[in-house]
């Protein structure tokens, strides 16, 4: 024993204090971050700056007609992409500094930091074009469109991983949505009943999803598995056989028009993506406000969350857990379904074979980096959904960038987004596991 | 308000926990349930509490039966429940926790958590709690997270409140005040069922006491009987309460640790610059109240936690190596929870015998078992540590607690061990099996090894150490002899050192310098 008398009446300390051992060196620091924007930097200073193309890029805001004419903003591409490359080695540098002293850099910081990069790289991709214009408005609109099915998506996830179950099955609801949304507004010419049918095949799916990993506890990852490869066969097999030899009458659904909203529309920017949608589009932003609110501000929620997190402890208080729990999965089946009708009711003019492609594990990935949180998911879904979008408008522009290396594009900035930057992400801690009355 | 249990029978399949029991619980008592482990006091209270339907009897409120489909029933009917393992959601703040399940609300079903404060702060002040509403339960230490649950069922207005083992986790100073926040409780008029086998606090407290044993009700006892008394009601025959250990015999300092320090992947310091050394023929007992750092500092010796510093065994450093070369080198680990970490549980009792020298003669080579040899062997050491069980060859889930725990002794208590390390050697034991594990403890101590005993149990550590080490929040807060008062004891698990304690080594706390 070395410790002195004076030390031992204070063994009780503070939990900051605790972080540190003797000579007030941290003990545990983490490189993670530091490294990863590292590289990025590095990329951006040999890519970016030193390669900077010689044209000017030139961000239109506005088109000729528009009620608000914003004049296009043109950047000089190599003194921008140096600016902005110095400011991400700056926040690298800090990161570094911190990371040694056992802190992280600000949120804020962070957030700076992928927008310089995000901006570099357009900045870089455009001046490398063939067409040196980019119509920045459509750009968002289009990420947008792109992202909705993902918000859908990570709101069903919400929901149901909320409650304790986790749904990997998000891919086959939407997927299902889709498919019957076509079909049922096809033959019945009107697009709320193949809405009204999409919710109804997603929460048939997710009434599967409950019923196996609730009443019967098989593992909630492999139900979820098994029904999207179900899901994907089923629609396959029924597109092929059904809806391709009758494709006039079976798959040419009617359309959910957009509603303009006068003059907010005309907002530069942000008015197209906010007052320009459909009754889907609008219906997602409902669904992401009342679900934050339910969540975090009313006794439906705090009993969710309570069920999620210790389903036991609920039970114990009068909650019915397994209810609860089917409740959830339902729902998430149902706000899923929506997602799936968006796909062939307002973004597509029919329905293909797995022409969800995956978003369904995308939308899984913006439950993470959101956090479980409806807000934090939406803003998730979003870079996903841009990401996305980057590809088809590179093609258009003609990078030098070859396509392919562009269609990776989303899921590499999942896997950085979800793995890099997350990092420890505390999920409902009894999600995955089934709750057994003794 | 009156609670009567008339004839409750519970079984699982063919097992009856509980058997024709009968119970009067009146207001403004404290009515005990004494009884050892497995002895089905748990199953009794979560029948009471609406968690398990009974297979037979009835439960009577004020003279009129009730039967209560699930714990909102019987939370409504006036019975609260504080549960051994504390049913809190770590992540909800307090209030949101006193909230669940009888949430005020406006319209709409929008949470009005201010008016769970204002009930909080209320009862909080009637009775001195000290908890503050909005703080994260996580973060709160158990004594304060029981207090809590003790909230929950009074906001619940509830007149019959339950501890089941609330003194489990606890240090005899937040033993003290858990039992004063009791005897309030009982002036104020509600019933107290206080479930324990713990025979100090159970005289300390009660009113009446019923005792259970093998489910049923063998009698009941007033609290002025003598605690032999009651420990042979509770176990059934008559058992030796504080038996004096013999001197010990002390050799060298073969096991030394020093500086030893252990960092949760989160930064968090849970074992923080420890150093002892443990002499050959000694029992050092690590003292403590669960979760603070007992079992990380076991497990780094082990290797199965990273760790910086020194671990010394006969000269070598064991820092650094395998968890396979610590156990080579001689060592004999029982770790704190047999279910999980000590056993596998569908495996053969002849199997688990041999899960740590499985590749070394005579069980077998590094290619092959031994079948034949491994039966005999283990064979002869049920024989040895007398663990009942119908034969080697039934998997060894099926056997009781106390059976299962000799089979983990019986399997580290190897010949020429060098060290051995026993986490908890006697949690869940029933008493007759905890007389056995003790003495071949100190039996192995007499044959001359360092032993090291982890335990929370106050009762365990003054009966088997010889020197007590007790930890608080990651550090050694000192080392004492194994005579030390309880009082001061328990002043140490709470991270004080008192003045007048004496030290291990002859010096006193306020003798600066001595102990550097």
């Amino acid at each position: 024993m070395s410790a002195t008398a004076a030390e031992k009446k204070t063994v009780a300390e503070t939990p900051d204090a605790a972080r540190r051992g003797k000579d007030d060196k941290p003990l545990v620091r983490s490189w993670s971050t530091p490294i990863l924007q590292t590289v990025f930097a590095l990329l951006s200073l040999g890519l970016f700056a030193i390669g900077a193309p010689a044209h000017d890029a030139e961000f239109r805001i506005a088109t000729p007609g528009d009620l608000i004419e914003l004049a296009a903003v043109t950047v000089p591409a190599a003194p921008t992409l140096w600016v902005l490359t110095l400011a991400m080695i700056a926040i690298t540098v800090l990161a570094w500094v911190r990371a040694a002293a056992g802190r992280k850099n600000p949120v804020w910081l962070n957030g700076l930091y992928v927008f310089a990069f995000v901006a570099a790289f357009l900045i870089w991709v455009v001046g490398s074009a063939t067409n040196n214009s980019v119509y920045l408005t459509g750009l968002i609109a289009g990420s947008f469109a792109l992202a909705v099915p993902l918000i859908f998506g990570s709101m069903a996830g919400i929901l149901s991983e909320r409650s304790g179950v986790v749904n990997i099955a998000i891919e086959g609801q939407l997927l299902a949505g889709a498919f019957t949304a076509a079909m049922v507004g096809s033959a019945t010419g009107s697009a709320w009943i193949g809405l009204a049918a999409a919710i109804v095949a997603g929460v048939a799916v997710s009434s599967l999803l409950a019923v196996f990993s609730i009443k019967y506890l098989v593992n909630q990852v492999i139900v979820g598995v098994v029904l999207n490869v179900l899901v994907i066969g089923l629609t396959s097999f029924l597109f092929s056989t059904v809806l391709a030899p009758n494709s006039s009458e079976l798959n040419s659904p009617p359309h959910f028009p957009n509603i303009r909203i006068p003059f907010l529309a005309e907002i530069p920017i942000i008015g197209r993506i906010l007052f320009d949608q459909s009754i889907l589009g609008y219906g997602m932003y409902l669904i992401v406000g009342l679900l934050w609110f339910g969540l975090f501000r009313t006794r439906w929620g705090l009993r969710v969350r309570a069920v999620g997190e210790h389903p036991k402890a609920a039970d114990t208080v009068g909650i019915d857990v397994l209810r609860t729990r089917y409740v959830n999965v339902l729902l998430g089946g149902a706000v899923a379904g929506m997602g799936g009708a968006f796909f062939t009711l307002v973004s597509a003019s029919s329905f293909s074979k797995e022409m969800t492609a995956g978003q369904g594990f995308i939308a899984l990935a913006a439950v993470i980096f959101g956090r479980w949180n409806p807000i934090g998911a939406f803003f998730a879904a979003l870079l996903f959904g841009f990401a996305t979008n980057m590809q088809y408008v590179f093609a258009i522009l003609g990078t030098p960038v070859p396509s392919q290396f562009m269609a990776m594009l989303p899921y590499v900035v999942t896997v950085f987004a979800v793995a890099g930057l997350v990092g420890r992400s505390r999920g409902p801690a009894a999600a995955g596991t089934p709750y057994v009355k003794e | 308000m009156k609670l009567e249990l008339r004839g409750i029978t519970k079984r699982f399949g063919t097992f009856a926990a509980n058997e024709d029991v009968d119970l009067v619980v009146e207001s403004g008592q404290v009515h005990t349930l004494l009884g050892e482990n497995g002895a089905g006091k748990s199953t009794l209270m979560n029948v009471l509490f609406g968690l398990y339907d009974p297979t037979e009897g009835e439960i009577l409120l004020d003279d009129e039966p009730v039967a209560f489909a699930g714990p909102g029933e019987a939370m409504r009917a006036g019975i609260g429940m504080v549960h051994q393992h504390f049913m809190l959601v770590p992540v909800f703040t307090v209030a949101e926790n006193v909230a669940l399940g009888d949430e005020y609300t406006k319209a709409a079903g929008v949470l009005d958590l201010e008016a769970t404060r204002s009930r909080i702060r209320e009862i909080s002040d009637q009775y001195g709690f000290h908890v503050d509403p909005d703080a994260i339960v996580e973060d709160l230490p158990v004594g304060v997270q029981q207090r809590v649950e003790i909230i929950k069922a009074l906001v619940r207005d509830a007149r019959i409140l339950i501890l089941d083992e609330p003194t489990a986790v606890l240090t005899p100073q937040e033993t003290d005040e858990l039992l004063n926040i009791i005897r309030q409780l009982r002036a104020d008029g509600t019933a107290i069922v206080f479930i324990s086998h713990k025979l100090r606090e159970v005289k300390a407290i009660s009113d009446t006491i019923t005792v259970l044993r093998r489910g049923r009700v063998v009698g009941t006892a007033d609290p002025s009987a003598e605690a032999s008394e009651l420990a042979a009601l509770m176990v059934g025959r008559d058992v030796v309460l504080n038996r004096q250990k013999t001197e010990p015999n002390l050799g060298d300092q073969s096991f030394c640790v020093e500086d030893l320090t252990v960092v949760s992947p989160t930064g968090q310091v849970l074992v923080d610059g420890v150093s002892f050394g443990i002499r050959q023929g000694e029992v050092l007992a690590i003292a403590g109240v669960q979760g603070n750092g007992q079992t990380e500092l076991t497990e780094a010796i082990m290797g199965l936690q990273k760790a910086s510093g020194s671990i010394r065994l006969d000269g070598r450093e064991l820092l650094g190596r395998s968890t396979r070369q610590i156990i080579r080198a001689g060592v004999g680990f029982v770790p704190e929870d047999r279910s999980t970490d000590g056993l596998v549980g569908t495996f053969t009792v002849a199997e688990n015998m041999v899960l740590n020298r499985y590749d070394t003669a005579p069980a077998g080579t590094s290619l092959q078992l031994n079948p034949k040899a491994i039966r005999r062997l283990a064979t002869e050491k049920v024989e040895e540590f007398d663990v009942r069980t119908q034969g080697v060859d039934i998997p060894v889930g099926t056997l009781s607690g106390g059976n299962q725990q000799k089979v983990v002794m019986a399997r580290e208590l190897v010949d020429d061990l060098s060290l051995f390390i026993a986490s908890q050697p006697t949690r869940g034991v029933d008493v007759g099996s905890i007389e056995f594990l003790h003495s071949r403890i100190i039996a192995e101590r007499d044959s001359g090894t360092p032993v090291m005993i982890v335990s929370t149990e106050l009762d365990e550590v003054l009966e088997l150490a010889d020197r007590i080490a007790v930890m608080y929040h990651g550090r050694i807060v000192g080392i004492v002899p194994g005579d030390t008062s309880r009082d001061h004891l328990g002043l140490m698990m709470a991270g004080q050192l008192p003045d007048d304690v004496v030290l291990a080594d002859g010096s006193t706390p306020t003798q600066e310098g001595a102990r550097a």
